[in-house]
């Protein structure tokens, strides 16, 4: 779902294609999306769950400010991928969970 | 422990030109914004502005953005800008907690100016939790930013002149907006913007509101309900849309919360957006150096925040001992520069909301 043609703004047709993988399954976007734009593209609209009734949730606010697009990203859970800068070799993960405190 | 006299949290509009001003005046500074980009609001901002030439009318947003980026970027002496860098604690002793690439960054400093800029209001509705509903600020971050589409069928909840200037941007990115709903019998915003939806041929539906969405896992239809003169749902005005995306344009609040922690006074005021803090006539909160300005102390517009930061940048590093040359005279021109924006039609709900703040028309 990425834009052909636009009056005004002019997406480069050549930007780099970065490949990252989304739970376990390869996947990719370009240079300057961020993780939740890149998914977007691609279709993909439920990023996490309510904790409680597991509800999906997508994203909402696009600043980092609602929370409803925190992810897994290699293995650090709550990150909010709609301010997150997507990098090659990422390993995405839709959230099952609050998420765990982990080693760095 | 990092040191440093003065920190602007927020590099929107209002913190750029705050950063500027004392940059100016020879006060350095730290800007600190959680996002990758500088410029707030504006970097998703494609249409012409309205307002007045002085503060970049009829400039589009994204240019207005990197002309005061540049007008930063030439202090690099003095303005050290952290990006990614999200300001999670301010405390009262003027300590300031930073998150910047999973560390936890101290700075002391002795003034302070929030500038953090606004988040959009919900609307509440059976299933607004589901994917493919979106606030119009993400709408215009994912399509003006990042080159992607919300959906192909959106509706538009809001017809102010975020709701109608966002459908007219969909319709340029080649989405198709079904209908625009608004909850009160009048349109918002400005005529022309609605006027220009209308020979698109987007329908505009006054004195009607969002029942439900549905989908499973996430947006595929919604249903709309017509209200009467008390705001009550009509039973039977019920209509059915296939869309795979819902727009909420429903307007915006202050971000205030780093306000609230460190303590300082605040009002709730609805013309102004919701809890404020209350200000001097010098954007001065009532703690002592910590000051607000931009769409954090009160919703008003990008025209608005520039001149406020400026007025705030020129106040602060004042007080911290490094006066601008042109002080007075600056100071006379901001502020007859914001009594001029306010004047007016449009005007009217600001000056409403600023008096019940605290009586002086400059907060
Ligand atoms: C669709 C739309 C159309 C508009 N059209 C116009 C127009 O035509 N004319 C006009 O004058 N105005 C217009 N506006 C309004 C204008 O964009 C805003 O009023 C203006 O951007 C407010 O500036 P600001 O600097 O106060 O806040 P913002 O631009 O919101 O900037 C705040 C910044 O603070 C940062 N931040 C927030 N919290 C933190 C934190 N804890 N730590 C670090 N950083 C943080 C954010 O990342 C952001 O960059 C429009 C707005 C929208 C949404
Ligand atoms: S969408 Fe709101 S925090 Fe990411």
């Amino acid at each position: 779902m990425r834009i052909e043609k636009h009056p005004i703004l002019n997406f480069e047709k050549e930007r780099k294609k970065i490949h990252f993988t989304f739970n376990g399954h390869p996947a990719f976007g370009f240079e300057g999306d961020t993780i939740a734009s890149a998914l977007h593209a691609l279709g993909v609209k439920k990023l996490s769950h309510s904790i409680e009734l597991k509800r999906p949730r997508g994203f909402y606010c696009a600043i980092g400010n609602c929370s409803s697009c925190q992810m897994t990203v290699d293995g650090v859970p709550n990150v909010k991928t709609c301010i997150t800068e997507l990098k090659a070799g990422m390993e995405v993960k839709v959230q099952t969970n609050k998420g765990e405190l982990y080693d760095k | 422990m990092i040191s440093k006299d003065l920190v602007i949290i927020g590099g929107g509009p209002a913190g750029l030109c705050a950063a500027r001003m004392a940059a100016e005046a020879g006060q350095s500074a730290i800007l600190i914004d959680r996002n990758a980009k500088l410029g707030g609001q504006l970097i998703k901002q494609t249409h012409m502005f309205f307002g007045s030439e002085k503060q970049y009318a009829k400039t589009r947003g994204i240019d207005i953005a990197k002309k005061l980026l540049d007008d930063v970027g030439s202090y690099p002496e003095l303005i050290e800008v952290w990006e990614d860098a999200t300001v999670v604690g301010l405390y009262p002793d003027k300590v300031i907690t930073v998150l910047k690439q999973e560390k936890y960054l101290k700075i002391q400093a002795k003034a302070i100016i929030v500038a953090t800029g606004a988040s959009e209001k919900v609307l509440a509705f059976e299933n607004n939790d589901l994917p493919g509903i979106y606030g119009a600020g993400a709408v215009q971050t994912l399509m003006n930013v990042y080159g992607v589409k919300p959906g192909n069928k959106i509706i538009m909840v809001g017809s102010g002149n975020i709701g109608l200037i966002v459908s007219y941007q969909l319709m340029q990115a080649g989405v198709e907006v079904v209908s625009l709903v608004e909850a009160s019998p009048n349109i918002g915003g400005y005529k022309v913007h609605a006027a220009k939806l209308r020979r698109y041929g987007v329908e505009i539906n006054t004195s009607c509101t969002i029942k439900k969405a549905i989908g499973k896992e996430a947006v595929e239809k919604v249903v709309t309900i017509k209200l009467d003169e008390n705001w009550n749902e009509i039973p039977g005005t019920e209509k059915t849309y296939e869309v795979d995306a819902i727009c909420i344009a429903v307007g915006l609040t202050p971000l205030t919360s780093l306000l609230s922690m460190i303590g300082c006074e605040m009002k709730y005021i609805s013309e102004l957006g919701g809890l404020v803090p209350v200000t001097n006539k010098y954007h001065e909160t009532s703690i002592d150096n910590i000051y607000v300005c931009g769409d954090s102390s009160g919703i008003e517009e990008a025209s608005s925040a520039i001149v406020e930061g400026y007025l705030t940048g020129l106040i602060a590093s004042s007080k911290l001992g490094k006066k601008h040359p042109k002080f007075a005279e600056l100071v006379d021109d901001f502020q007859s520069q914001l009594e001029n924006l306010r004047n007016g039609p449009f005007g009217a709900k600001i000056r409403q909301g600023l008096k019940k703040l605290g009586g002086s028309v400059d907060a």
